[in-house]
């Protein structure tokens, strides 16, 4: 049996998750990682994508998370994420509105803002893309 | 002196205030525990968020590469100050008070040769200074419509203040609410949000992290440009919180000060009834008595 570690993922309005759990798979900015007991002290934004968290008591939770920030320390892991919500309990539609408004918005902005607007698009649609997968 | 009629009629709209009074009383107390609450949920977030951002910002400490939103601008010529009330009154010196506290600031600015630009969040704070500083003012953002003001909101706000710092119309921003102590003491604070002001007492008690060795991705840099406009929102988002509690507070003692003085008012209004009724008994017996005798 793998050694747990203790992780919270919280939101400004909420705390989402927390507890132990045996490993956590975090979608980093330079590609998906596994956060697990005894990890090197880490910290990295996040970008929209579903967190996976293996629980102490063998559960699977998933947490589809719209950008962030995660920090590893050698207490556990923390993930600071604006928006998230449990996979389950995920509004498509309203994820679909908030892309639909980005992509309106993208067309007012202009150079550097666009970069990085357009960026965070392409992030959120494979997010999404993502859960889609998950849920059918 | 009143005739009885009047005085039955004051006593009854007196009563009908006082039950107005503690029926708002009574909503705001089951409002602040609310406000508490979600306060309390928030408390988490804005903690390793403050944590964070020290962590990361000993670091970059007095780097030349620190970005504009910690260092700053290199001047302080133009002031932004928000200010953040309710929306609604009612419920004492709550919206004054802080007004006061953002009119005072602004008179010492610009007296000090600064500009000063306004925004307001909350019609109440909107109303009390667009005498003065209607010309300073940029604009009011208010929740009136939103039942419950959540992050969202926070995030507009700050978005708007963010949008305005890119575009260099000031240099420096302060943040006006109440922070939220009892019912009875909420205290007007003015907190200054860009320059980010990372204090360094909170990395002093983490004195454990300063061993590790942390590894960043992508970079130490690109981490705190993504965190200093999410810090804002977030501190955007506690002021909101600690206004919300504050508000329920304030109101919940302005209504219990309405209601022990309509009490008041009803006891003294009763008693002079009571004598006056008792007058007219005493002139009506004299009446008839007098009336007897004559026979």
């Amino acid at each position: 049996m793998a050694e747990a570690f203790s992780f919270e993922v919280v939101s400004p309005e909420a705390l989402i998750l927390g507890g132990e759990a045996i490993a956590v798979d975090v979608p980093g900015a330079e590609g998906y990682f596994t956060a697990m007991a005894n990890h090197a002290p880490f910290m990295t934004t996040v970008k929209p994508g579903v967190v996976n968290v293996k629980m102490a008591d063998g559960a699977v939770e998933r947490i589809f998370v719209r950008g962030g920030f995660a920090d590893v320390s050698p207490t556990g892991l923390t993930l600071l994420a604006e928006h998230a919500t449990m996979v389950k309990d995920l509004n498509v539609e309203e994820l679909d509105e908030h892309i639909q408004k980005m992509r309106d918005d993208l067309a007012e902005l202009e150079g550097d803002k666009k970069v990085r607007a357009e960026r965070i698009l392409t992030q959120l649609s494979e997010g999404r893309a993502e859960v889609m997968i998950e849920m059918n | 002196m009143a005739s009885l009629k009047e005085l039955r009629n004051r006593i009854a709209s007196v009563k009908a205030t006082q039950k107005i009074t503690k029926a708002m009383q009574m909503v705001a107390a089951a409002k602040l525990r609310k406000a508490q609450m979600a306060a309390e949920a928030a408390r988490p977030y804005s903690e390793r968020m403050a944590k964070v951002m020290a962590n990361i910002s000993a670091g970059m400490e007095g780097s030349e590469n620190a970005p504009k939103l910690m260092a700053g601008t290199g001047s302080d010529q133009t002031h932004l100050l928000v200010v953040a009330t309710a929306e609604r009154g009612l419920c004492g010196g709550f919206n004054s008070s802080i007004a006061r506290l953002a009119r005072e600031k602004a008179r010492a600015l610009m007296a000090e040769g600064k500009t000063v630009k306004m925004l307001c969040v909350g019609k109440k704070g909107y109303d009390a200074l667009k005498m003065e500083f209607s010309d300073i003012l940029l604009d009011v953002v208010t929740f009136r419509e939103v039942k419950n003001v959540g992050f969202a909101q926070a995030a507009q706000v700050s978005e708007q203040i963010l949008a305005m710092f890119d575009d260099g119309d000031y240099d420096v921003c302060t943040l006006f609410y109440s922070e939220f102590q009892s019912v009875i003491s909420q205290i007007p604070t003015a907190q200054q949000l860009i320059p980010a002001n990372v204090s360094s007492e909170e990395s002093a008690d983490e004195g454990d992290v300063d061993d590790v060795h942390y590894e960043y991705e992508p970079g130490e840099e690109e981490i705190l440009e993504d965190l200093l406009p999410r810090n804002i929102s977030v501190q955007v988002f506690r002021a909101i919180l600690e206004n919300a509690a504050s508000e329920q507070g304030a109101r919940m003692s302005a209504m219990d000060n309405a209601t022990r003085n309509a009490g008041e008012m009803i006891d003294k209004l009763t008693l002079s009834f009571n004598r006056q009724r008792q007058a007219q008994i005493t002139k009506e017996l004299i009446e008839i008595i007098s009336g007897a005798e004559a026979l």
